[in-house]
């Protein structure tokens, strides 16, 4: 059988925050969503980027196991890792036979209950240990707004993933004036006390670090005049989500 | 075997027989492997001290950075009376003695060069004195003037054109640690005694070279022994027999390394492993109950601001090389012992605990020898410190301590030397970058145009061909080093005759080792441009006089610091390869030859000399500093990077490769505890891998932006940095290194 190639955008050696301990993380190239605030706008393109094999990646991941001690490992992130899922499915089940620990960075976005999507993605659940997801917001509306796609099966997949027990953090991207609300912070938190499964809740500041990128691809960000939040808004969105301290 | 008083409860034999701390201290240490729970803070008289301290410094600052100067006397171990912080606080200052009789008054050492020293004072406004300019030039030369006599007018167009750079020729060498703990174990008495009965000893009466040279230097030796005598006694204290007690040891001990600094202006004036070595005298009394915890640490706190006062007077040209006034008084913590115990005690929490009780500082310059078999209390309380002040370096235990054993110290930024056992001659550094342009011009120089190296055959192509570069540059590099280490044998040789160290050979077993220290600068530029060469194609643009001035480069490349080894293979290669020219020469008093890859600062001034490289950069652009990748090299964060560094073989390199960097609190994790763990994991498996070095700086470049900008702001009178192999407070830069600084690496995540 042909090995299955996917398409990657780049790579970071050292990943601390996205997920536990040091880790390798690997961007795929791709993604459907058009959130206004991304900054990373050069991963969306579909069917360009560097072609591998998981096992091109492996090796490669496998240079810094010195630094991963027992709590690092591997986590595939974005533009969004679902869109390639053969490809991910087969980096993440040869991980595991690497002894690997596999941690999926995800927004979401392509989640399902159909098949054939839903087949596949049962099966990259047996090879994944954590999920970072993504709650962009909880109003479906505001959503659509600012990311261009619903939020229903998004919140489906939270739910499918504490059906199944599978450890998750929940992250949500702060952008004064467009998810900074208290009362959807605080639907967001009810939400999240549905969840069986999160292990911890993360803010993510806005910055605008990869405004230059939105200028090098020539696409116009309306988000251009936003500043970062100031650390009272940080720290009260915090405590809404009840982040640990 | 004898036994004295002083040494009542400690264990062991042969330390007792012959002069051999190592022995003492494997004999009698408490390694501790608890958390820092235990540390205390400040007692009245180190915040009294250290604020008038603080004031001083501010004071020098708004001066131009002098407070004061001498130009009437000579700096001897005897030269100056008593001194102190503060008259009205003397009975505070737990441990005592300053370089001159004023705190940071910056004494007058004319024996490196007359014309330095007088520069140095008028640099800042200071009349030098006539009846000394007289004395050091018509009745005594001094070590600058030596070396000047005898230059080639091809070491004169070598160094004028600086492809050989920071050559100590001006200054002095440094880099010899005395071994200072044998001032408090045995007294200065045993050590005359010791001293003279090798003088009786040397040679069998005919007198060769080496043997006069060496009965001089012993009876050099003798008399600075007896020097620091007289020293201690205006301070009121008798040094000849051991110290009693810990304030004693921390004092003598202190005598021994301020003897050194009132005689030597080296670029680097170590104190050395002193920190386990103390603990056992700590940890004696507080067991008998004369001391307490609090008491224990303000005599180290004491001490480290005693380290913390240590200035030399210096000409810019010296400033723009080695910027911020360093003075790399390196201290060690930690490490393993030969028999596999960690040697980490409650000394080594401490030290670095001044760092929380009197703030963040350069100096001294601690040291954590790394080993991931260190305890995980002390690894994390030592990554909590780097996360809090971003002052302390690492340095690769396991991959040291099989070559030097285990009680070494940092003789200056990185470099390993056995304690009392060894000394080095430093020799700065030789740039590999340039040496490169040499090979593709003949050996004329890209910025001036003048036939500086030998008159070889130029290359004439359009696009460079990887053979027919490599093929020239070994040749290049060969005359380089034989030119290179033709010019420190030289210097070492003026040096021992008109500018000796005794004060700290003396505290150095005579029967030395030495080692001869050469140095590479430009290191990943060279990597990157032959990679360049190899790997796509770079064109050659040449000036009106067929000069290759400048390169623009066709395709991509495998750049070093990507953890590729296309890339670095070219790395090891190139520092084996210099190492076994550097080798194949005779090296002064048959020292052992090393070489290192670490550059400090004056990777700014070597890049302002070098023209563009073949890798893209650009004419006058700082090199990147030690062994880092060039900026903007690496493309895969920060353990690509590190990997790649990692790779260089330590044994290569044995005088030390340093790596410098930054990283972004918020890409270290989210709270401190995760940045201290992930600090930690990065540090053991980068060491695991066999590197040697790692600065790390924890920040980022919006706080230097903002320091730079607003260097009034009370929070950055103390903002300490790392750069390549010592510290320095990021104000006392100058601007063009801020930014440099700036543009360097800051490992972020987006």
């Amino acid at each position: 059988m042909e090995e299955i190639k996917g398409y990657v955008h780049s790579i970071e050696s050292f990943g601390s925050a996205d997920g536990p301990g040091v880790r390798y993380i690997i961007f795929l190239q791709g993604c459907n969503m058009r959130c206004r605030y991304c900054h990373n706008p050069d991963t969306w393109k579909q069917g360009t980027g560097q072609l591998c094999t998981a096992d091109e990646l492996l090796d490669k991941a496998e240079r810094y196991k010195a630094y991963w001690k027992d709590t690092g490992g591997i986590t595939v992130s974005g533009g969004e890792a679902l869109v390639q899922i053969d490809f991910l499915t087969d980096i993440f089940e040869k991980a595991k036979q690497r002894g690997i620990n596999t941690c999926l960075d995800t927004s979401g976005n392509p989640f399902t209950r159909e098949e054939p999507f839903f087949g596949k993605f049962k099966k990259l659940m047996d090879v994944t240990d954590r999920l970072l997801l993504d709650i962009k917001h909880i109003d479906d509306e505001k959503h659509k707004e600012l990311t261009g796609f619903t939020n229903k099966n998004i919140l489906d997949l939270a739910r499918y993933l504490s059906e199944i027990g599978k450890p998750v953090w929940i992250r949500h991207v702060l952008v004064p004036g467009w998810t900074d609300d208290d009362e959807y912070l605080k639907k967001t938190r009810q939400f999240i006390d549905t969840l069986k499964n999160v292990e911890r809740v993360e803010v993510l500041p806005y910055h605008r670090l990869g405004l230059f990128k939105w200028e090098n691809l020539g696409i116009k960000n309306t988000l251009a005049d936003v500043e970062p939040p100031d650390k009272e808004r940080i720290a009260n969105a915090k405590e809404i989500l009840g982040c640990a301290k | 075997m004898e036994n004295r008083e002083q040494w009542n409860s400690f264990q062991g034999r042969l330390w007792k027989e012959e002069v051999n701390v190592r022995d003492f201290i494997q004999n009698n240490y408490t390694p501790y492997d608890g958390d820092q729970s235990f540390l205390e803070g400040t007692t009245e008289a180190t915040d009294k001290l250290w604020g008038k301290l603080q004031a001083l410094n501010k004071e020098a600052r708004a001066k131009g950075g002098i407070l004061d100067m001498d130009t009437e006397i000579v700096s001897t171990i005897t030269s100056h009376g008593p001194g102190y912080i503060d008259e009205e606080l003397k009975d505070m200052e737990k441990i005592v003695g300053l370089q001159t009789d004023k705190p940071l008054k910056r004494a007058f050492m004319p024996f490196g060069g007359i014309k330095m020293a007088e520069q140095s004072c008028t640099t800042y406004g200071y009349e030098p004195s006539e009846e000394l300019h007289k004395i050091f030039t018509e009745y005594h030369k001094t070590h600058s003037d030596a070396v000047f006599d005898v230059y080639t007018p091809e070491i004169r167009a070598a160094r004028r054109a600086k492809i050989l750079t920071g050559l100590p020729d001006t200054y002095g060498r440094g880099r010899i640690v005395g071994d200072y703990r044998r001032v408090a174990l045995y007294g200065i008495d045993f050590l005359v005694e010791e001293k003279s009965k090798d003088l009786a000893n040397c040679g069998c009466g005919v007198m060769t070279d080496d043997i006069v040279r060496q009965r001089e230097e012993l009876a050099e030796q003798i008399k600075a022994l007896k020097a620091m005598k007289v020293m201690a006694e205006k301070y009121g204290y008798d040094i000849s027999a051991p110290a009693k007690n810990a304030k004693e040891a921390v004092q003598w001990l202190y005598f021994g390394y301020l003897a050194a600094i009132k005689t030597q202006n080296g670029a680097a004036m170590s104190v050395g492993r002193v920190s386990t070595f103390l603990d056992i005298y700590i940890e004696r009394d507080l067991k008998a109950g004369v001391i307490t915890e609090k008491e224990a640490q303000e005599l180290i706190d004491h001490f480290v601001m005693k380290l913390r006062m240590v200035k030399f007077a210096r000409i810019p040209s010296y400033n723009e090389l080695f910027s911020g006034d360093p003075v790399w008084a390196t201290l060690e913590v930690a490490g393993l012992g030969c028999d596999g115990r960690s040697m980490v005690t409650k000394n080594d929490y401490r030290f670095l605990h001044t760092l929380e009780n009197m703030g963040p500082a350069p100096e001294p310059n601690l040291t954590i020898l790394y080993s991931k078999r260190l305890p995980e209390n002390f690894r994390k309380y030592a990554a909590h410190i780097s996360v809090t002040t971003s002052s302390v370096q690492y340095e690769n235990d396991d991959v040291m301590r099989p070559v030097w054993g285990d009680d070494y110290s940092i003789c200056c930024c990185v470099s390993a030397t056995q304690t009392g056992k060894e000394m080095q001659f430093f020799g700065a550094r030789a740039n590999l970058a340039k040496c490169l342009l040499y090979a593709i011009n003949g050996g004329v120089d890209e910025k001036s145009k003048v036939q500086v190296g030998p008159h070889y055959i130029p290359i004439t192509s359009e696009y460079l061909d990887y053979d027919e570069v490599l093929e020239k540059y070994d040749v290049m590099m060969e005359w380089l080093a034989g030119l290179y280490v033709n010019t420190l044998n030289l210097i070492q040789y003026m040096h021992d005759k008109y500018y000796y160290e005794a004060a700290e050979m003396a505290l150095i077993d005579t029967d030395v080792r030495r080692t001869f220290a050469t140095g590479i600068a430009g290191f990943s530029h060279v990597v990157d441009s032959l990679s360049a060469i190899k790997y796509a194609k770079v064109k050659v643009i040449r000036d009106d006089d067929g000069v290759a001035t400048d390169y623009e480069i066709e395709g991509d490349f495998p750049r070093y610091g990507n953890d590729d080894d296309r890339a670095d293979d070219i790395a090891v290669w190139l520092l084996r390869t210099f190492m076994d020219k550097i080798k194949k020469h005779h090296t002064y008093r048959n020292s052992e030859p090393t070489t290192s890859i670490l550059t400090i600062t004056s990777n700014v001034v070597y890049g302002k000399a070098t023209g563009s490289l073949p890798d893209g950069r650009k004419a006058g652009e700082p090199l990147s500093p030690g062994a880092n990748p060039a900026y903007g090299a690496e493309q895969n964060g920060l353990l690509a990077s590190l990997n790649s560094v990692a790779k260089l073989p330590y044994t290569w390199a044995l005088d030390g490769i340093s790596n410098t960097q930054t990283i972004n609190p918020s890409a270290l994790g989210n709270t401190e505890a995760e940045q201290v763990e992930n600090l930690v994991n990065v540090m053991d498996g980068y060491f695991e891998q066999g590197a040697h070095h790692l600065n790390v700086n924890v920040f980022g470049t919006e706080k230097l932006i903002d320091c730079m900008e607003h260097p009034e702001k009370e929070e950055y009178a103390n903002f300490t940095i790392r750069v390549s192999g010592y510290a320095v407070k990021f104000i006392d830069l100058t601007r063009e290194q801020q930014m440099d600084v700036i543009k360097r690496t800051c490992h972020d995540r987006m």
